[in-house]
């Protein structure tokens, strides 16, 4: 009988009942008092340089309240880059200033430069339409070779050639590879691409900024994954806002994805509008601002090459990698194609030598950041493709040609050639279960059956690990990052024994309320049902760092954990106290504080209310009140991993491609509630078949966007995935977190995206059309046809 | 401005609209019915649909001055009467068919006029159905499951979670 | 969105007044419309709505074939069709979405003309009649190249009527993000000869396949297209196929739906 409450159980989702209800509050659904609307005037053009921005016509219309522009804002700072990533040369990274609205020169399609506020969001818009700018129109940089290759075109003036940087990872390790290749049996290469994307939260971005005139405080409703890091963002970097003066509200927030992590700038601009006008303004963004705007995921060109032994032993491994940042710096974008992406370069493989080198490339285009999986799946890609891009030359099997290569159980922790240690794994047994489950040795009659329908089927694997949990702050720290990646949690215990949980993780569709209260319940042995969970809110909760990178329940709910024992051991205080006895001697378990060896006990009620009317307490030993916080930095990253199969049914006639089947089996360590694991292996996954095959964000060659909205930018619909068959039985605990998990909110985009490629590209060489080696993301119909046909 | 009247959940309301007012708008904005989303601006998201005269559409894409009269029903009027969910709303519940909620009135709207035209669809019909209404978060799995389970389907053989 | 007066009349004389005003425009079910007036590419004084003309709505046999009234929404000729024109029906149901199908109307898709638009290739292939509040004209003249009709100013569709044909099919394959045709063809044999429109494919918009329709008006099958070629010179090239691609898929297409007429 499957457990019903507490840890393990598929506890129903709480959060539900106003979500299908229509009670949601998310930040387009907040009115505030005497407030108005802003509206964003943005660039048309990719680049060009401002020489006179001219309101005047725009302020006299009616309804309008302010109008402010980049010269507004140009004694503020700079909305900066989270981590700090070198040159291999030693050169430091170029940072050009990213101001909250454009100043002196727009940089791509979409870039603001002016924000009207008035009393409608049409008179906003007519204004905006109306504002006059003088505008000289220069060469758009697109693309990355070129940018690199011309030099006198420049995104930013200051930086030569629009490289960010050229990062080599790990350098010392670089002659040993290359001389590993030199002498390799046989060596594989590969040239890809992986597609640019836009995110997509279903929910568009928002803002209110309220300004109180009186107190001086400012208030931000926005649409963020982490209320905490973007109120310290506008506050030491952009706006200067004191700290204490400023609270940032992230409510009820549609889906984020990453890309909303990151501060943007009309968050700063409502603020100082609503202090320049003394009335809250509020900004949503209509969908084709989103995609205009919202921080873009993946954009990697790579060269990969894999040394093998004629066995298929994998000696060697070297990749060069061009990554897109756009325009400007977004948060975390020089992160993610660096130690997201290269320390993830070895796999889940023994693979002894690896070498990464990654140019980031200025370009006109929307900046480019974390996007689910962040880098990870950009390595996993590379990877899982040249692995079977590799076995197809040698002839190996490619289940055997994995097994092969595969970490095994005996060697954790290991220590990777690219700088991470695995605490703990068996790639193996998911591979095993896989097999198992996808009925892998079915598949030919399968095949067989497709093909009698005049389809061509084929199977494609996926073997892949992540690092998450992020992150160490001792590590990260010392790979540039400018932040540190604990989390908090207060637990506060109410007098009448009710419990609200504070939590610096912030829920935008992973649940958060109901399993954080399972996991706190269980612990305290009391009713789930008086455990309130708390997020999204400055005022009320810890300083934590949000949620993204899988991190939530590893190291926010690892806070939560600690903060609980914390209570426990207070609780152990009071109820020594209470119950005349030894701190020492008192045992706690079921809700119950009981003295060892004895029927004398105390509830965790009684222990709670006793704590807030203490009467009797010995104040100089025992303080009232029963309210921990604990703050929780991770000794390592996590390491989820896991084996998916794809198999593909594909029409050659029209190059048309049905996803057959998708098969998970992860090991995300200890589960917690199996529906919401299940859930977002379900979500990760349709948004890895999403880059695969339909998504794809291409601009033209002057900077404009050809996929501006879900007229060109295809999403994936329900007609598009079938039924996953998802596993998690295959767990091997965290060793170093005190709930044993690993996380699960990337794994899904990770580890699917070369599952489906490798499995199209085997049902064209099973098809007879052996010249396929590889086609680039998304494989659309279109580009799969031109395989077979080209 | 025009005052514009409708049923809404069963309600005679009424609004000032002007010309280019969307249903949507009218709804959130004239009536505070807020649980109707709109997260696109090309008809295709699907956030924002609604029952007009019991036929789903997309609020969105619909001037509130030509559906005068009408009767509209909203996520806000899909419980029933004892507050408690409705069977649709509580097959998603059951089958997690939700994670951050933000399509979600527009899936159950979508839904519930599936099942209203075809009682008993198979797993094909509810994912052809579902095509105008697009979610980020749960890969549909759960969601068609969950259609299927409020149709009184057996599930039983839709691999597990 | 421009603000403007909306207006809705009730009978085809009434709707024939608002719309001879300067600066009106019809709306029908809005489905295109509105997504064009939210990006503020339209900016009508006057948006006449045909949603509230009776007489414009609804599906009937006739002197004409199946007559269906320009403000019947797509849900409805997919469900009243059925029995009378199945291609017709068929094709009505796999436009947009069902939304999208319990708004959207014939005679707002046919007065758009979108080349990727799914109706304009039933009406070109039946060689239907589209009636106007002023005329009627053949769908060989009606259709004058990408969003271009011969609908002249203040004249709308009231109503078109197809011939019904001894078999039809419509097949379409999905431009993956909008789900219109990335091409669609619709082949109708009559006893005088077979159609084939094709949708999707050219920057002319809807034409007739006549080198198909000569071959399967000799033989009706799949096998008499096999030597055919598609000129595709004029054919869109976008994100979503090259113009050789979209000439494969007219062939295909064809193919399949004689397969399945």
């Amino acid at each position: 009988m499957p457990k019903d409450h507490g840890i393990g159980a598929s506890v129903k989702r709480r959060e539900d009942i106003r979500f299908l209800t229509g009670q949601g509050r998310y930040t387009a659904d907040i009115d505030l008092h005497k407030q108005t609307y802003a509206y964003f005037a943005r660039s048309e053009m990719a680049h060009a340089k401002i020489n006179k921005i001219d309101t005047k016509a725009a302020a006299a219309m009616p309804g309008v309240i302010a109008i402010m522009t980049g010269e507004d804002f140009v004694g503020m700072g700079g909305n900066p880059a989270g981590w700090y990533i070198p040159s291999r040369d030693g050169a430091a990274m170029k940072e050009p200033k990213r101001p909250v609205l454009a100043h002196g020169k727009v940089r791509h399609v979409g870039d603001a430069y002016a924000i009207v506020v008035a009393e409608t969001l049409e008179q906003a818009k007519d204004a905006a339409a109306a504002i006059e700018v003088d505008f000289t129109e220069l060469p758009a940089i697109v693309n990355m070779a070129e940018a690199v290759a011309n030099s006198a075109n420049r995104v930013h003036d200051e930086i030569d050639n629009n490289v960010c940087f050229d990062w080599g990872w790990i350098e010392d390790n670089r002659a040993a590879v290359d001389a590993a290749f030199a002498k390799a049996p046989h060596v594989t290469t590969l040239e890809l691409v992986n597609n640019r994307l836009v995110p997509n939260a279903m929910e568009p971005r928002a803002s209110i900024g309220d300004y109180d005139a009186g107190t001086g405080d400012y208030k931000l409703y926005t649409t963020s994954q982490n209320p905490h890091l973007t109120r310290l963002l506008i506050s030491a970097f952009v706006m200067g806002i004191p700290e204490n003066k400023l609270t940032v509200i992230a409510p009820d927030v549609g889906g984020g994805f990453g890309s909303k992590i990151y501060h943007y700038g009309e968050e700063a601009a409502v603020l100082a509008a609503s202090k320049a006008i003394r009335r809250p303004v509020k900004w949503v963004a209509e969908r084709s601002e989103s995609f205009l705007t919202d921080a873009h995921g993946r954009d990697h060109v790579t060269r990969i090459q894999l040394a093998l032994e004629k066995d298929g032993t994998f000696l060697a491994l070297r990749t060069e990698t061009m990554a897109n940042v756009g325009a400007y710096l977004s948060n975390f974008s020089t992160a993610t194609p660096t130690f997201l992406h290269g320390t993830l370069m070895a796999g889940p493989y023994k693979t002894p030598l690896v070498y990464v080198n990654v140019k980031a490339v200025f370009t006109n285009t929307a900046p480019v950041d974390a996007y689910r999986g962040a880098g990870r799946p950009e390595a996993t890609y590379s990877i899982e493709r040249i692995v079977d891009l590799a076995a197809d030359e040698l002839g190996i099997d490619k289940v055997e040609i994995r097994r092969k290569n595969l970490l095994t159980p005996d060697m954790f922790p290991y220590t990777s050639p690219v700088g991470l240690v695995y605490d703990v794994g068996n790639y193996q047994a998911t591979l095993d279960k896989l097999i198992e489950l996808g009925d892998l040795a079915g598949f030919e009659k399968r095949a067989a059956a497709s093909k009698a329908k005049g389809k061509l089927r084929g199977l494609g694997l996926s073997t892949w690990i992540e690092a998450c949990g992020i992150a160490p702050s001792h590590l990260v720290g010392q790979l540039g990052a400018r932040v540190g990646l604990y989390d908090a949690a207060t637990v506060r215990v109410n007098a009448t024994g009710t419990i609200s949980v504070m939590t610096g993780a912030h829920s935008h569709g992973q649940g958060h309320e109901t399993v954080f209260a399972q996991i706190v319940a269980e612990r305290l042995g009391i009713a789930e049902s008086a455990v309130e969970i708390v997020h999204g809110d400055t005022s009320k909760i810890p300083f934590g760092m949000g949620s993204y990178g899988s991190r939530s329940l590893a190291v926010a709910g690892s806070a939560m954990v600690n903060a609980v024992d914390k209570i426990i051991a207070k609780g152990k205080k009071i109820a020594a106290h209470m119950l005349e006895a030894a701190e020492g001697d008192i045992e706690f378990a079921d809700g119950k504080f009981s003295v060892a060896g004895t029927d004398k006990a105390k509830t965790f009620g009684e222990v709670a209310f006793s704590a807030y009317v203490p009467h009797n307490y010995p104040l100089e030993t025992l303080e009232p009140g029963l309210d921990e916080t604990s703050f929780y930095d991770p000794a390592n990253f996590t390491y989820p991993a896991g084996a998916y199969a794809c198999e593909v049914e594909v029409d050659p006639a029209t190059g048309h491609v049905e996803i057959a089947s998708f098969t998970c089996a992860d090991d995300f360590g200890n589960v917690m509630n199996p529906m919401i694991v299940a859930g977002q292996v379900h979500g990760g996954v349709g948004q890895g078949i999403g880059q695969a095959m339909l998504e794809n964000t291409t601009y033209d060659a002057n900077g404009q966007l050809l996929s501006a909205s879900y007229m060109d930018y295809a999403m994936p619909r329900a007609e598009d995935v079938p039924f996953y068959t998802v596993d998690h039985s295959c767990n091997t605990p965290c060793t170093h977190n005190p709930l044993g998990v690993k996380g699960c909110g990337e794994a899904g985009a990770i580890g699917s995206p070369p599952a489906v490629v490798n499995a199209v590209v085997d049902a064209l060489q099973r098809g007879g059309y052996k010249h396929v080696t590889h086609i680039d993301m998304p494989v659309s119909p279109s580009r799969v046809w031109s395989a077979i046909n080209g | 401005m025009t005052k514009v009247t409708m049923v809404v959940n069963g309600k005679s309301v009424s609004a000032e609209t002007e010309g280019r007012t969307l249903l949507s708008g009218y709804l959130r904005e004239g009536l505070g019915l807020t649980g109707t989303h709109v997260g696109c601006d090309t008809s295709q998201c699907g956030a924002c649909v609604v029952h007009v005269n019991g036929k789903a559409v997309k609020s969105c894409t619909i001037f509130a001055q030509d559906v005068a009269g009408a009767e509209v029903r909203t996520i806000e009027g899909m419980a029933n009467a004892d507050g408690s969910l409705g069977v649709v709303q509580q097959a998603f519940q059951d089958h997690h068919g939700l994670q951050c909620g933000f399509c979600t009135p527009g899936m159950v709207m979508s839904s519930a006029a599936l099942l209203a035209e075809n009682p008993k669809p198979t797993e094909a019909e509810v994912r052809h159905y579902l095509e105008g209404n697009i979610c980020r978060c749960t890969g549909y799995h759960n969601i068609v499951k969950a259609v299927l389970a409020a149709s009184g389907q057996d599930i039983a053989a839709i691999p597990a979670e | 969105m421009y603000d403007f007066e909306f207006v809705k009349p009730s009978t085809i004389a009434e709707a024939t007044k608002a719309l001879a005003g300067d600066g009106a425009q019809a709306l029908s079910g809005g489905q295109t419309l509105l997504p064009t007036m939210k990006q503020r590419l339209a900016a009508p004084g006057t948006l006449v709505s045909l949603n509230g003309i009776a007489e414009m709505k609804g599906v009937c046999k006739g002197d004409g074939g199946l007559h269906i009234g320009a403000a019947t929404p797509h849900a409805v000729v997919a469900k009243e069709a059925a029995a009378h024109y199945p291609a017709l029906a068929a094709l009505a149901n796999g436009i947009g979405d069902p939304a999208v199908r319990n708004r959207g109307t014939l005679g707002g898709s046919v007065a758009n003309n979108d080349p990727a638009a799914c109706y304009p290739s039933a009406v070109l292939a039946s060689g239907a009649t589209v009636v106007t509040n002023k005329r009627k004209i053949a769908a060989d003249d009606y259709f004058q190249g990408m969003f271009t009709t011969a609908l002249e100013e203040g004249e709308f569709i009231t109503e078109i009527a197809f011939p019904i044909p001894q078999k039809a099919a419509y097949v379409k394959f999905n431009q993956p993000a909008s789900r219109f045709a990335l091409t669609g063809v619709f082949v109708a044999k009559y006893a005088d000869g077979v159609r084939v429109a094709v949708t999707g494919a050219s920057n002319d918009g809807v034409f007739r396949w006549k080198e198909a329709e000569a071959a399967l008006s000799k033989d009706f099958s799949a096998a008499a297209l096999s030597g055919l070629t598609v000129d595709s010179s004029d054919f869109i090239h976008d994100l979503h196929g090259t113009p050789a691609y979209r000439g494969n898929l007219v062939k295909v297409l064809t193919a399949r739906a004689v397969a399945a007429a």
